[in-house]
């Protein structure tokens, strides 16, 4: 009975033997949260989560095409095509949440290029870095998303500018270029207009500007009439700054020229406004207007390139501001999926957190935006903040 | 003394206090405002303009909600698209290209005329057809068959504008004649308000005597005492029920004309919010009642402008008006807890509910 039993055994073991010999070596995953495996006719799949509805469908389109361009050019990594999956983070939390959800749903995806919210990009963070992804957004801009006292999570990077940089220029702009000393600003709750309207109003305040009132309406408010009169009994201001989104911020630059007081108001507001359809909602109302953003007076041939190459796929000139980082963003990621993809026969295996590490560990990477470093953090961007100026239906560069 | 205490239940305790905490901080800060003075004379009297603007806009959409109810009782969803689809529609064939030529000042009433025509054309005509094909054929199911059915309208109506016309805020022209303000008494008053608010007051007027006096404003009225009763006096009840549609998406249409009057920007998703504030203002004012619409919606615009300032800033609110919703909302919440039946509304509670 007991020799019967050796013998089963004896068997067994040399019968696994041989089926491993004959399946040749197996690949074992060893990084800590999960690899993605990719088969030998398997594109590599990354996803984008882009405002592509609503009011602020141009900024999200403009970098979906900068990722897709990014595609383009790149072509293949180690003989596997790129395949985009293109989710929607609707510009608003919720929206992040379930572009993040279903992300996160498909284990084929390694990567995401997104949001473009910051408000969507709070919620989507905190989904995507749980699930193991790295995601690297082409324009949050809001402080507290690479603050790890407030929303970092492991796993999120950016190539934007932290709106640290931004608010402050605005302010230096403000005093120093226009001469205000007094001013005003008005956010609409969301972690990018709080973030940005908080640093313009600390940083006014350091140069010695008066800040005559520091308040906030509601995403999807049309009637700013009562803010607005509010603004104008306590000041009124010189300045007025609103870092918001196209519609409010269109409702905010019609009724603050009608309101008593806030006739002689310098009006501005930031990236969140650059944009054709902006330049719409404004009309009239929004001539002379200040807009703080990021500087798009890029050089080199890769930039040349990419215009060429978006004119001619997509039949326009740029439609927002984002496309560059977007681009940069997706290059970022291809870079560090070529560091650290394992060749497997024909497939190959990509190890999130050595993604993740490579990720954070870039340094000196020549984007179009310019030299980009990651810190700890994931703040990535070399950061040029212009300020430009509604002149006659278009924006015109006048800062620095 | 000690069972009297035992009949009170949690659920009224709990109740007392909400009242008891809301009028306190209402009281609290109006009071503490009004000492603080942080406004001059004519913030305040631009705020409650404004206010009363906005709340003409709730009460010409709240009156759709509350004609369908009363005819019904189904909460058309869809509503705030039939003010939506009229004026994206007038503002894209008429109005911009109008303003572009220079048509929009050289004639203004004619273009105004114009703009009008189609908006209600089409807001009707939308409402017909949603009524025709959604609403109908589900009169007889369960009340909340034809509910989720206008939320599917609603989804509809809002995606089928958004490719038609596309995602982006649509500017609306400023017309020469409603810039700037005119001087009331001292204070000055934009006369895009002006003419909000006595295009509303005339629309009510209409609406009422249309309602009380015309032969079908009276069919209307017996089709919603009793269906059954009215199709055996002779009345045709679809008819009555298409009229009712009818008059609510002109009125929806007009708000819509009035509101691009006033904000000069049109969108897709425009019709979502005012909307379920105009819910809110049918149901504040009395739901299935036509006075009590307008009244509604009149306190709804009323609270919200006004109310931040006066409420809050007193307390030493850091930005009062993200907090409007809130205040609307809890007046909402306040004049229910005292007249659930809603401020003019009485047949509800014992014949309809």
């Amino acid at each position: 009975m007991l020799k019967r039993s050796f013998i089963i055994v004896g068997l067994l073991v040399i019968a696994s033997m041989a089926l491993a010999a004959c399946g040749g070596p197996t690949f074992e995953c060893e990084d800590p949260i999960g690899c993605v495996t990719y088969g030998a006719d398997e594109p590599i799949r990354i996803a984008s989560a882009l405002v592509i509805s609503g009011p602020n469908t141009d900024l999200g389109t403009d970098s979906q095409y900068g990722v897709e361009i990014a595609i383009d050019f790149k072509g293949e990594i180690m003989g596997h095509a790129i395949e985009l999956q293109a989710e929607d983070d609707g510009c608003s939390a919720e929206g992040g949440q379930s572009a993040g959800q279903k992300i996160v749903s498909d284990p084929t995806i390694v990567a995401v290029v997104g949001t473009s919210c910051s408000g969507a990009g709070v919620p989507m963070s905190e989904v995507v870095s749980e699930a193991g992804y790295a995601m690297v957004s082409p324009s949050n801009t809001s402080p507290a998303l690479t603050d790890p006292e407030s929303a970092w999570n492991p796993g999120y990077l950016r190539t934007a500018h932290n709106d640290k940089v931004q608010g402050k220029a605005m302010a230096d702009f403000a005093y120093n270029v226009l001469g205000v000393t007094s001013a005003a600003a008005i956010h609409d709750g969301d972690p990018y207009t709080e973030g940005l309207a908080a640093v313009f109003a600390a940083s006014f305040e350091e140069l010695g500007g008066t800040i005559v009132e520091f308040t906030a309406v509601n995403k999807g408010d049309t009637d700013m009439r009562p803010v607005l009169s509010a603004v104008a009994a306590a000041g009124p201001p010189e300045l007025l700054y609103y870092p918001v989104f196209t519609a409010e911020g269109g409702f905010l630059t019609k009724q603050a020229k009608e309101v008593s007081g806030l006739e002689g108001t310098v009006l501005s507001a930031a990236d969140g406004m650059i944009s054709d359809a902006a330049i719409e909602a404004v009309g009239e109302a929004g001539e002379g207007m200040y807009f703080s953003g990021p500087d798009l007076s890029f050089s080199g041939g890769l930039y040349e390139d990419f215009i060429a190459k978006y004119e001619e796929k997509y039949g326009a000139k740029p439609i927002s501001v984002f496309h560059a980082h977007a681009f940069d963003a997706a290059n970022m990621i291809f870079a560090c999926i070529e560091e650290v993809a394992m060749q497997d026969g024909d497939s190959i295996h990509i190890g999130r957190q050595a993604l993740r590490t490579c990720l954070y560990a870039t340094s000196g990477f020549e984007g179009i935006t310019g030299e980009l470093t990651c810190n700890e953090y994931g703040d990535c961007a070399d950061p040029k903040i212009s300020v430009s100026q509604l002149n006659g239906g278009a924006y015109e560069r006048i800062w620095p | 003394m000690l069972r009297r205490l035992q009949d009170i239940n949690v659920l009224d305790l709990v109740l007392w206090v909400f009242r008891a905490v809301i009028i306190i901080v209402v009281v609290w800060g109006t009071i503490a405002t009004i000492i603080e003075n942080p406004y001059p004379a004519v913030t305040w009297t631009e705020t409650i303009i404004a206010g009363i603007a906005q709340g003409s806009l709730y009460a010409l959409i709240a009156i759709g909600y509350t004609l369908v109810y009363g005819v019904l009782f189904m909460i058309n969803f869809a509503h705030g698209e039939f003010f939506m689809s009229g004026i994206m529609t007038a503002t894209i064939f008429l109005a911009q290209p109008m303003g572009e030529s220079g048509f929009l000042d050289t004639y203004p009433f004619i273009s105004i005329l114009l703009i009008t025509v189609v908006t209600v054309l089409v807001s009707v005509g939308i409402a017909l057809l949603t009524e025709r094909v959604a609403y109908r054929p589900l009169r007889k199911a369960p009340r909340l068959v034809p509910l989720i059915t206008a939320i599917g309208a609603s989804f509809f109506w809002q995606n089928f504008i958004r490719g038609l016309y596309g995602s982006e805020v649509k500017p609306f022209p400023q017309m020469a004649i409603m810039a700037g303000k005119v001087s009331i008494a001292g204070f000055p008053i934009l006369k895009s308000h002006i003419v909000v608010i006595v295009a509303t007051i005339l629309m009510l007027i209409g609406l009422y005597v249309f309602v009380m006096k015309t032969k079908t404003g009276k069919s209307i009225r017996a089709v919603a005492e009793n269906k059954d009763v009215a199709a055996l006096m002779g009345i045709d009840v679809d008819r009555a029920v298409s009229t009712t549609f009818a008059l609510g998406s002109a009125m929806a249409g007009i708000a819509g004309i009035l509101y691009a009057f006033v904000f000069r920007q049109v969108h897709f998703y425009m019709g979502f919010i005012p909307g379920i504030k105009a819910f809110t203002a049918a149901v504040l004012g009395g739901i299935g009642s036509i006075p009590g619409a307008a009244l509604g919606g009149l306190f709804l615009g009323m609270f919200e402008s006004v109310g931040p300032g006066l409420f809050l800033e007193g307390l030493g609110i850091p930005a009062p008006h993200q907090l409007k919703d809130v205040i609307a909302f809890t007046m909402l919440v306040l004049i229910l807890i005292f007249r659930p039946q809603g401020i003019l509304g009485e047949r509800l509670a014992e014949e309809k509910a």
